[in-house]
């Protein structure tokens, strides 16, 4: 490839800084500022979660690097290359269809609303982007898509379709979806909020064990607080679209500084 | 309540058997009509075949192609839906060979019909393609397909089910302009009725077999299209949380 967009102009497997990279990035509807001025950085297999009231720019965050929103100004680096933007003779112009198809193979993204594909089994659901986007042969995706699906323990659910399963199954099929493609980012936007209660355990514990057994960068909005404190690195309190506080879970949940911060999970404790 | 078109089918094929066994003489004219049908249901089915092919097309150029191919189809489906299918069909037959290009009068009538109704078929397309929840897009832009296998393996196959039942509503809409026809010369059923009739003066018997004969292919129409419904939802299972 004669143009490589990657800024210290070395592979993208070779490079060792942060995985994932906000630099000023800036995102608003009309008057309405969503995200001002991000600056963040995520490490190689660093779990971070995002807490924060709603409208604090949380989920744009994950929306951004899944490339379903457009950045108004800075840049996302992702694996040391600008998300959608490339290096042109040493100036950084608009993404081509090429580039963009490269970098999001490097992030995985799961939804709210699992938005599963509803004519497709849950097999057939694992199967779809491997084979027409990766290229797999058939033989090859459908072992993948077997093996994801009894990770996440859906063995013996492969033929069913989404609308035969809970939502607690469904979003499951939809983590198993993603990890199909092998990325190395996983984005979960707020994976649990559409769940009845009694099914969210399910899908946290399928999240823990990736975090245990894959070596996946992960980013998460989500209002489960007990499982940000249990599960992640780091924590990010999102507040009028800025990082209001940041740290460890041990400091966010137990000693945090800002008022804010302080104000939002104390309302986040009166709820449950 | 699903055998409901067949027994509305029974009725009007009994119906239709006492007509004809109650009017003596029909032999003059039957062959005449049946003949005249049969170039009906020819133009109904091209013209089908053609206003889907259309419609598809100009759907998809006025939803995602490049800005000259989406002005191309708009003002196709504008054109042909603003405009009246008579007016259509006369300018294909007799402007155009003004212009040095003459067709067939067959290949005229399916061009003007299949044209005509795939530009309303363009908006039942585009309604249902757009109906489609944008969270199925997201979902392959994050799987990382393109827009064109996104469209193909995910978006299309969903907005089928839904596009099915108004095209049957065009397709018997089609099956009666196909009576317009008979104006640029072909003899169609209505055609060879009015030949049938000129010539016998069964005017009753004639046209009531006529009327029968349209209300048949339009229940046959609606009947297919009730199967058709039914096999594509089965391969659809459509999920609550979606």
């Amino acid at each position: 490839m004669s143009i490589d967009a990657s800024p210290a102009n070395s592979p993208s497997n070779e490079f060792s800084g942060p995985m994932v990279r906000f630099d000023k990035v800036r995102k608003s509807y009309g008057s309405l500022v969503v995200l001002d001025n991000l600056d963040l950085e995520i490490a190689r297999g660093e779990k971070v979660a995002i807490i924060g009231p709603s409208g604090s720019g949380k989920t744009t965050v994950l929306r951004m690097l899944m490339t379903l929103e457009r950045i108004d100004r800075g840049v996302i680096f992702v694996d040391g290359e600008p998300l959608t933007s490339m290096n042109r003779n040493d100036e950084l112009v608009p993404a081509d269809a090429k580039h963009l198809r490269r970098m999001r193979g490097k992030i995985g993204m799961v939804f709210q609303h699992f938005n599963l594909f509803p004519h497709m089994s849950a097999l057939k659901n694992c199967m779809e982007a491997p084979r027409t986007v990766l290229g797999l042969s058939k033989i090859e995706a459908e072992a993948r898509g077997r093996e994801l699906l009894s990770m996440v323990g859906l063995g013996d659910k492969l033929d069913h379709y989404p609308s035969q399963l809970s939502g607690g199954q469904q979003q499951r099929v939809a983590i198993a979806r993603a990890l199909a493609m092998r990325p190395k980012v996983m984005l979960f936007d707020e994976v649990t909020s559409a769940l009845d209660p009694e099914l969210v355990g399910e899908v946290l514990s399928v999240i823990r064990k990736l975090g245990a057994d894959l070596d996946l960068t992960m980013l998460m909005v989500t209002h489960q607080m007990g499982f940000a404190k249990e599960f992640a690195d780091r924590v990010c309190f999102f507040y009028g679209g800025r990082i209001c506080e940041q740290g460890p879970p041990e400091k966010i949940f137990v000693a945090p500084e800002n008022e804010r911060t302080r104000q939002f999970l104390r309302a986040c404790l009166e709820a449950t | 309540m699903a055998h409901r078109p067949l027994v509305v089918c029974a009725i009007l094929a009994f119906t239709a058997g006492l007509v004809i066994a109650s009017f003596a003489g029909f032999r003059e004219f039957l062959p005449g009509l049946l003949e005249g049908a049969l170039v009906t249901v020819e133009i109904t089915l091209g013209g089908s075949v053609l206003a889907v092919i259309c419609a598809f097309v100009a759907a998809l150029s006025k939803m995602f192609g490049p800005w000259p191919i989406r002005g191309l189809a708009v003002v196709y489906i504008e054109i042909f839906r603003g405009t009246s299918a008579l007016v259509q069909l006369f300018w294909l037959f007799f402007v155009l060979p003004r212009f040095g290009i003459t067709l067939e009068p067959l290949t005229v009538a399916i061009l003007a019909l299949g044209l005509n109704v795939g530009a309303y078929g363009a908006e039942v397309v585009r309604g249902a393609v757009s109906a489609v929840s944008r969270g199925q897009w997201e979902a392959t832009v994050a799987l990382n397909m393109s827009r064109a296998q996104a469209l193909r393996r995910i978006v299309l196959p969903q907005a089928l089910v839904p596009m099915i039942p108004p095209w049957g509503n065009l397709f018997i809409e089609l099956l009666k302009t196909t009576a317009l026809v008979s104006l640029i010369t072909i003899s169609d059923l209505a055609f060879k009725a009015q030949e049938m009739n000129a010539t016998t003066y069964r005017t009753v018997e004639i046209f009531s077999i006529v009327l029968v004969f349209y209300l048949a292919v339009a229940v046959l129409i609606t009947v297919a299209m009730r199967s058709l419904e039914r096999f594509a939802a089965r391969g659809l299972a459509r999920g609550p949380a979606q």
